[in-house]
């Protein structure tokens, strides 16, 4: 009994040597990133620090001066962010109640046709839609990007899975019986019924939108409009070579936000992940 | 299952179709409608900052099947993803196996999966910038941690004369290739570990119990049990992350050159679909042929992956489920 024992200790202990390890190649990256976005170029270049620099106020002027305009990037990424999970999430959760609630012709084959277009890859209607929207000179506009989320067949699924284990049918006859109609009763009975799950889906959905790089890259041109992904791929520029410290500062500019929300909300964001079971 | 409403039940019912118009109206327009589009202009010559265009039959796709560039994007794309893929699987199955251990009883476990899933939900085309920077040259943090902390150099010639200098990732394809798997790796295991710790828990806990009354080690009952189990599981994570491995664009885009480099060998399909449609000669119908074939390489696979691994889980699922 003993001897096993010790065999346990042995093998957690190179368990836990392992998941320090790992632990470590998940946050040095983003540690080196934090540190260098504060140190000067001579430091970068003097070798790696694990204490801040005191460069920072320095290497955002050198980031900003140049016409990056980084705030604006990044309001221009929230406002995009908000704008994209509130319509995929309300439009979805309709369709889901929609599809859960009601019997109508034709109710069968959209079930199935919104799990066909989860399993196509988005570049396959890409040139389509680049054309279509060009067409319609939709182009350096935010509503080709806002709009489409109304149909997000994933949230769809998402959503009717939850409705199906937690809405009885007898809360929405009572709702019926005592007058409400039809979106009364879906916006101020179901809607808070449903928000657990409403709110893990627009955890993902606002932070795909966030991170959303090549259809913006593509569809926007004017640099007033770029998001912050676009921005940061700016600074792979010639202009940028010689200040690292401004680089690594873009760079966290974009990151940053998402690690500090998700430090507060990682327990919730974990469950919601197998939630619904699928996430691409 | 759906109970019935009382009295006009039609009626009620009728508003079904305003609760899914949105839905429909919006999927007809902007993703049905764009896949058609995309059908037809690859059938066509639409190229350039014209607006018009004639019909060319197969042309392009009899190019795509003879285009070597065309074969070498798909076959980056199947290299880097291979290399993402089969560690990301066996280091999560590892973890999932270790951390689901009530044997082991592992401390920190929530900890150590917020913290490893925490790459994944980063915006990829930042992370590809990063990477760009921590592998630069000649004095990236990677290059001053392998030279000045390890003293590991790289050996070149310069006039016959061996130096040794700092390594230039990304001049060499296999350290190219190997940074963008990793990276991939790096985003991705997280949230493996996660899908994999699910499908350990669903396995019904009598399962371990009559195996351990049976005198089962651990060994045994992770091998007879935990494994055949998570079968299943471990299908739906190779197809999902085949599929998303195809479609792979903003880390090897930015990583370097927008365009694969060195030597074009990290550019993957998408980004070959983008350099075609976006960049030089604005080929769209081309490009709009390759991601018909992607699509059609990716439906093949799948339909593969289906076939030779669905059968052996189903005839496990009745095998257990007759033990039991």
């Amino acid at each position: 009994m003993k001897s096993a024992n010790s065999a346990l200790n042995v093998k957690r202990f190179f368990i836990y040597i392992f998941m320090v390890l790992l632990v470590l190649i998940a946050i040095v990256p983003i540690y080196l990133l934090l540190i260098n976005a504060t140190r000067t170029n001579a430091q970068i270049n003097a070798g790696i620090s694990l204490i801040p620099g005191t460069n920072a106020a320095y290497n955002w002027h050198a980031l900003t001066s140049r016409s990056f305009q980084i705030t604006q990037g990044f309001f221009n990424s929230a406002y995009l962010a908000v704008m994209m999970t509130l319509f995929g999430v309300y439009f979805s959760a309709m369709t889901a109640y929609g599809l859960h609630v009601y019997t109508f012709k034709g109710k069968r084959a959209l079930w199935g046709a919104i799990l066909i277009i989860m399993m196509l890859p988005s570049s396959l209607s890409f040139i389509g839609f680049y054309q279509f929207v060009a067409k319609l000179h939709l182009l350096n506009n935010y509503i080709p990007l806002i709009v489409p989320t109304i149909a997000s067949a994933g949230t769809v699924l998402f959503l009717r899975q939850y409705l199906q284990s937690v809405l009885s049918m007898e809360l929405v006859d009572a709702a019926r019986i005592d007058g409400a109609g039809e979106f009364r009763t879906f916006n101020t009975i179901i809607l808070p019924i449903i928000t657990p799950a409403v709110a893990a889906q627009s955890i993902f959905s606002f932070v795909g939108s966030w991170n959303n790089f090549l259809t913006p890259f593509v569809l926007i041109s004017n640099t007033k409009k770029y998001t912050l992904p676009m921005l940061v791929q700016m600074l792979r520029g010639d202009i940028y070579r010689t200040e690292y410290g401004g680089i690594y500062l873009g760079i966290a500019v974009s990151l940053v936000p998402i690690i500090i929300f998700y430090a507060f909300m990682s327990r919730f964001i974990i469950s919601g992940i197998t939630m619904g079971g699928v996430k691409e | 299952m759906k109970q019935k409403t009382i009295g006009n039940e039609t009626r009620i019912n009728r508003w079904g179709y305003f609760f899914v118009l949105p839905f429909v109206l919006v999927f007809l327009l902007f993703n049905l409608y764009p896949t058609f589009y995309t059908f037809m202009l690859a059938f066509t010559d639409l190229r350039g900052l014209r607006v018009d265009f004639k019909f060319s039959g197969l042309d392009n796709f009899v190019k795509l099947v003879s285009d070597q560039y065309f074969w070498g994007a798909v076959g980056n794309t199947f290299i880097i993803w291979g290399w993402n893929f089969f560690p990301q699987l066996g280091i999560a199955l590892l973890l999932s196996i270790w951390l689901s251990d009530i044997r082991l009883k592992l401390k920190c476990k929530g900890f150590f999966r917020a913290v490893v899933y925490m790459p994944n939900l980063l915006t990829a085309a930042s992370v590809a910038l990063l990477f760009r920077s921590l592998f630069g040259y000649p004095g990236g943090p990677v290059n001053q941690f392998l030279n000045e902390t390890l003293g590991i150099y790289h050996t070149g010639v310069i006039d016959g004369q061996q130096v040794q200098q700092a390594f230039n990732f990304f001049r060499d394809v296999t350290m190219t290739r190997g940074i963008v798997a990793f990276i991939q790796w790096w985003m991705w295991y997280g949230n493996t570990i996660i899908m994999l710790m699910a499908g350990i828990t669903s396995i019904s806990a009598s399962l371990y119990e009559s195996a351990v009354v049976d005198g089962a080690n651990s060994r045994q009952t992770t091998w007879y049990i935990t494994l055949p189990m998570l079968r299943p599981m471990m299908l739906y994570i190779l197809v999902t992350s085949m599929i998303g491995g195809m479609q792979m664009f903003d880390i090897p885009f930015l990583l370097t050159d927008m365009r694969g480099a060195p030597d074009f060998k990290i550019r993957t399909s998408i980004v070959y679909m983008y350099n075609m449609a976006f960049q030089g000669r604005n080929d769209y119908a081309y490009a709009a042929a390759i991601s018909i074939g992607v699509f059609l390489i990716t439906i093949i696979l799948s339909l593969i992956i289906f076939f030779f691994l669905q059968d052996r889980s189903d005839l496990k699922k009745k095998h257990v489920g007759g033990t039991k």
